[in-house]
């Protein structure tokens, strides 16, 4: 144990005695480290919200489009959406006896980048979310916001103003203000950016907007829409038969979230597998600048290497001290690596949530990051390799009698 | 002590071994090695340390009689007996002149004695430059510290590989000196590889190896394989 003590302080100093080499090999083997960790973090990041947000949503049903699209808009609340969809068509969908539950979605407005969804309790009970402050709305004009949301400092009893369109900048429905009726506790879900309401009260905004007359509001009435329809089947089988029912018998679309989520995923995966080739490289660039500086070291110390196996240190001594330096590197490079992927991942949750995209943190922490204090001695200990080797070999006799 | 009997050593390359004269030198006694380069005597030191195996004959050094080790128990055997003061001194440039003595304990797989690495430098008279860098020294410094280094350990046989090249006359004379009086402080063989005259003159009662005269005879036999 003391002779361990003994190495590592020993093997600290030699890789300080070359100060600009231990900088850059560090510099470089944390930067891939670092791109790893920002891999590991994102990528499970998404999955599970990927995950957990579509968890019980057998099919989503919207306009005609893009099925990704729809997904995105109707699921994630990424993208917009097809279009809207007849109020009628959805109330058809419900009276089918394969489908069990339907959870429409009114989407067109936003307030402060969160988009304002008209909807029913069920799209709450759905991701069982439940209420920090406050109650569900009841009537039209109440809302509650999502615990994202509510950071933005509206409180429940606050009055605020939807405005048109998905991200802000549209015009202000000034005429019909919003009421802040309860705030939902963290979910974990896409609902912490959301700000939920009745549907009507979208009709409502809308439809008074629209309208000049009276025969007009009538009219729109008749003619109501949703946007979405978050569809849960009552047996598998519907799976087989519904959605090509209702894209080949209707005007309607249906898009099975599963199948275009792994296609989406299928898409982000590239990114991640690039991103993640790139901190293979990183790593592969460090493991040969740790070598070289390792094998330059050795030789460079030749002679101290020698004395000390004259000094009575077995080959594997004066190997190990060789070992240690680049260890030393794996974990300063481990640490600065981890912190770095954590304050990348940070940042991007920053840039991604004021577009009002997916949720990434930089505060999380996951069991898989163990593997990269693992992969950084793992590529130290190969990169020592053939240098410690040498050093082991360390021929003392040349230190004797040299002219 | 050492004591040879019919020492001599095959090299790598093949040819006719190295035969060396026998030696007996008592505990505390000085031998002096002379011969040109070539002549041997890189290998005859490196084989009373335990570098090398003899290719025959018998070598009893300190006490214990040498090749019949294993590679482990030869290092520390030679951790704890020999002393090596080589020419070019060594000091590792990395390692403070403190840490650079401490460098014997961890060879050793010895904890590490702060209080007789202090001891040590002010035996030899540089007790103040604990915390320099080999760089900062002088020539006569270094070489002060790397004697300090070779007896840390109390070591038996004391190995100094020419101690007095490059120096001026008065400085070769304290060299030698502080060269003896350490071995003596801790009383220990002392064998100087020299091909110095000053060192012969300085030390008339040294026993003396020369292995210029076996160098000779290697020429001649390479002479008649011709």
């Amino acid at each position: 144990m003391k002779s361990i003590v003994q190495l590592a302080r020993l093997s600290w100093r030699y890789l300080w005695s070359r100060p600009l080499a231990a900088v850059l090999n560090l510099l470089v083997l944390t930067l891939g480290l670092a791109a790893i960790t920002l891999v590991l973090l994102v990528a499970t990041q998404l999955d599970r919200a990927f995950e957990r947000d579509l968890a019980g949503i057998d099919l989503v049903v919207g306009a005609k489009g893009s099925p990704l699209q729809l997904i995105l808009a109707g699921v994630f609340h990424i993208d917009v959406p097809t279009g809207n969809i007849p109020l009628q068509d959805v109330q058809a969908l419900q009276a089918n006896p394969l489908v069990a539950q339907v959870i429409p979605l009114s989407l067109g407005d936003s307030f402060q980048g969160a988009r304002i969804v008209g909807t029913t309790p069920d799209y709450v009970q759905h991701y069982g979310a439940t209420l920090a402050q406050g109650r569900l709305w009841q009537q039209p004009m109440e809302a509650v916001l999502g615990a994202g949301v509510a950071h933005g400092g509206l409180a429940v009893g606050a009055a605020f103003i939807g405005s048109h369109g998905l991200g802000g900048g549209g015009h202000a429905h000034g005429d019909h203000p919003y009421r802040v009726s309860g705030v939902l506790a963290p979910c974990g879900c896409v609902l912490d950016r959301l700000i939920l309401t009745g549907t009507e009260s979208v009709w409502k905004v809308h439809e008074a907007a629209t309208a000049d007359e009276p025969e007009d509001l009538e009219i729109l009435k008749e003619e109501r829409e949703v946007t979405v329809a978050l569809l849960r089947y009552r047996s598998p089988l519907a799976a087989v038969t519904l959605p090509r029912q209702i894209n080949a018998d209707t005007a309607l679309q249906a898009a099975a979230p599963a199948i275009e989520v792994t296609r989406l995923l299928r898409l982000l995966g590239v990114g991640a597998d690039v991103l993640r080739a790139f901190g293979g490289v990183l790593l592969a660039v460090a493991a040969a600048s740790v070598f070289i500086a390792l094998w330059n070291a050795v030789r460079e110390r030749r002679a101290d290497l020698a004395m000390l196996r004259m000094l009575g240190a077995p080959p594997g001594r004066v190997a190990g001290l060789v070992l240690w330096e680049a260890l030393w590197l794996a974990a300063l490079a481990s640490l600065l690596g981890l912190l770095l992927g954590h304050a990348l991942a940070q940042a991007l949750g920053w840039a991604l949530q004021a577009q009002g995209l997916l949720p990434v943190s930089g505060l999380v922490w996951l069991p898989a990051e163990a593997g990269v204090p693992l992969l950084a001695a793992l590529v130290a200990a190969l990169a020592a390799l053939l240098p410690a080797l040498q050093a082991y070999r360390t021929d003392v006799a040349d230190l004797l009698g040299q002219p | 002590m050492i004591r040879t009997r019919g020492l001599c050593y095959q090299y790598a390359s093949g040819g006719a071994p190295l035969r060396f004269p026998d030696v007996d030198l008592r505990q505390g006694g000085t031998l002096l090695l002379r011969g040109r380069s070539g002549t041997g005597k890189s290998t005859w030191l490196s084989l009373i340390a335990g570098l090398r195996g003899a290719g025959g004959g018998d070598l009893f050094v300190a006490g214990t009689q040498i090749g019949t080790q294993r590679g482990a128990e030869i290092d520390a055997w030679r951790a704890r007996h020999i002393g090596f003061l080589p020419q070019k001194l060594y000091l590792s440039s990395a390692l403070s002149v403190a840490d650079n003595l401490a460098l014997a304990y961890f060879a050793a797989g010895l904890p590490r004695d702060d209080a007789a690495i202090a001891r040590a430098l002010a035996r030899v008279g540089v007790a103040e430059l604990g915390e320099r860098k080999p760089h900062q020294l002088s020539g006569g410094q270094a070489q002060r510290v790397a004697l300090a280094r070779a007896v840390l350990l109390a070591p038996q046989l004391l190995l100094a590989d020419e101690p007095t090249a490059s120096l001026d006359d008065e400085a070769a004379a304290d060299a030698l000196a502080l060269l003896q009086d350490t071995a003596a402080a801790c009383e220990a063989s002392l064998v100087i590889a020299t091909h110095d005259q000053r060192v012969v003159r300085a030390l008339p009662g040294a026993q003396v190896l020369d292995l210029n005269e076996i160098g000779l005879q290697r020429l001649l036999d390479k002479r008649e394989q011709l």
